[in-house]
């Protein structure tokens, strides 16, 4: 995405190019443009720029695509974390 | 052991995925509400009269369809400025089915948008002038992209939308076209399995729309690459506002009443005011700002800002009669707490994904914490009256 990049060597996004057919799938609905066609199948060209949301996983039909898909949110990560530890029981979500 | 495990199941929706939206809590069940919506809703209820923007009504071989305008009245205007700022989303939602803008005949496309009013307005109003099927989802009054990733605006719903309007005796053929972000719900290979129609990804932004379909419904690199322009930060601002209110009013409840109670309610008021200087720094200016702030995390970015406008305080001498004890607590304790509210604004951006907040998180939470704490400390020292 032109402009915001945030941290690096973070996306869990794991492609397993065997299981490509190169359906392009991926290309089309990936809002950051990690995947490029290259020859007969696609290759990932910037993972950095995942934001792990899965639809690219989800829209594979050859399940070539693995990515631990979830919420990029601080205030829903810190209600879960306390949750976890049992610190907190309030259901609220940051975006409630 | 196993509450953790069910603990980490209602984090998963159906799909096994949790949302990409800022939702921790993604609701399992399809028939209920996802969590970004209004809290317990009901679905949108049958097609009638009242649907918004109904102008009449359209015989298929199905039966009737109401047919909508493309023109937004000013109640569509005001409702729409009104959710932007967290009020009205209970009645935010309409009926699922199938709507008609113009006079669609049996070979024009169908596109699909969810049953919050936001959606639908925004599509019925960018579509003006075409004619063309709409086939709008239950996701019981959320945007696409937070159904999406709850898995509301998904694919058991699509497939059983197509059955319930019998779409396929209403069109000749078999594409349906989607926003792209709806695509983290949708598995296109098993709506085609299941329905026999094609999903085809269209673009990200209903803007493009139009485009989109005079380029012979092809989709530019353009249109399918995201943005975060100001305009779209700046909408995101007001209900961040609201929703931090209540926390805000609670600390400076604390900050006011401390200082107070131990005689000196002028520096209560004051560290009332510089808080929610810092505050307002992470809520408001940092997403203004977000690109042009230095540093990738957004807590350094939040920071950065903070320690610039405590700065500006002491040097514009405003700062003057304050003791050194607060003077070096604000230092120490305002970019902090600009930090934590621009880390908060993760959960609004298109771009963070859940890896990179967790581990940004799990370094900048203990330094705000220190900071915080070093600058409380600080300040009552500082109250402590001497001889
Ligand atoms: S969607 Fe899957 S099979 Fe299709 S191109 Fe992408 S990785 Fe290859
Ligand atoms: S998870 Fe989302 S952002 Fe990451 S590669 Fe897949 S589609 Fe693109």
């Amino acid at each position: 995405m032109k402009g915001f990049r945030y941290l690096e060597n973070v996306a869990t996004l794991r492609f397993t190019s065997d299981r490509c057919t190169g359906c392009g799938r991926c290309v089309e609905v990936c809002p950051h443009q990690v995947f490029e066609p290259a020859g007969e199948i696609v290759a990932v060209v910037d993972r950095d720029a995942c934001m792990e949301c899965g639809a690219c996983r989800m829209n594979c039909p050859h399940d070539a695509i693995q990515v631990d898909a979830g919420v990029g949110c601080a205030s829903g990560l810190l209600h879960e974390w306390l949750r976890e530890r049992n610190l907190s029981s309030s259901n609220r979500s940051c975006c409630s | 052991m196993n509450t953790d495990m069910s603990k980490t199941e209602n984090k998963k929706n159906r799909n096994g995925e949790t949302s990409p939206c800022c939702c921790a809590e993604a609701e399992p069940h399809v028939e209920r509400p996802p969590c970004c919506g209004p809290p317990a809703t009901v679905g949108g209820g049958e097609i009638n009269e009242k649907v918004p923007g109904f102008i009449g009504w359209l015989s298929t071989m199905t039966g009737r369809v109401p047919r909508i305008s493309s023109e937004l009245t000013i109640n569509d205007r005001f409702s729409a400025w009104k959710l932007r700022w967290g009020i009205g989303r209970m009645s935010a939602v309409l009926p699922p089915g199938l709507y008609v803008l113009g006079k669609p005949e049996r070979q024009d496309p169908v596109v699909v948008t969810a049953n919050y009013k936001m959606s639908y307005d925004l599509v019925r109003h960018a579509l003006a002038g075409r004619n063309l099927w709409l086939l709008v989802l239950e996701t019981f009054g959320v945007n696409v992209w937070c159904a999406a990733g709850k898995g509301a605006f998904g694919t058991e719903e699509l497939v059983r939308r197509i059955e319930k309007t019998g779409l396929s005796q209403v069109v000749d053929h078999r594409l349906l076209l989607l926003p792209i972000l709806g695509a983290t719900g949708i598995e296109a290979h098993k709506v085609e399995a299941r329905s026999g129609f094609r999903v085809r990804y269209a673009t990200i932004r209903v803007d493009d729309l139009p485009e989109y379909f005079d380029n012979g419904m092809v989709t530019t690199t353009a249109m399918r690459e995201m943005t975060f322009f100001m305009r779209e930060r700046l909408a995101l601002v007001p209900v961040e506002l609201v929703m931090s209110l209540k926390k805000l009013a609670a600390v400076s409840l604390l900050l006011f009443l401390v200082p107070a109670l131990m005689g000196d309610p002028g520096a209560g008021a004051g560290a009332v005011l510089a808080y929610l200087g810092a505050a307002l720094g992470g809520i408001v200016v940092v997403p203004l700002l977000l690109p042009w702030l230095p540093g990738r995390a957004f807590s350094v970015k939040g920071a950065v800002l903070g320690l610039a406008m405590v700065a500006a305080w002491y040097l514009s001498g405003i700062s003057r009669d304050v003791t050194v004890y607060a003077k070096v607590a604000a230092f120490v304790a305002l970019p902090a707490v600009s930090a934590f509210h621009a880390l908060n604004f993760t959960g609004c951006t298109p771009f963070t994904p859940r890896s990179g907040v967790k581990k940004e998180m799990r370094i900048a939470l203990p330094v705000m914490g220190c900071a915080v704490l070093a600058g409380v400390v600080l300040l009552l020292i500082g109250l402590i009256p001497r001889q």
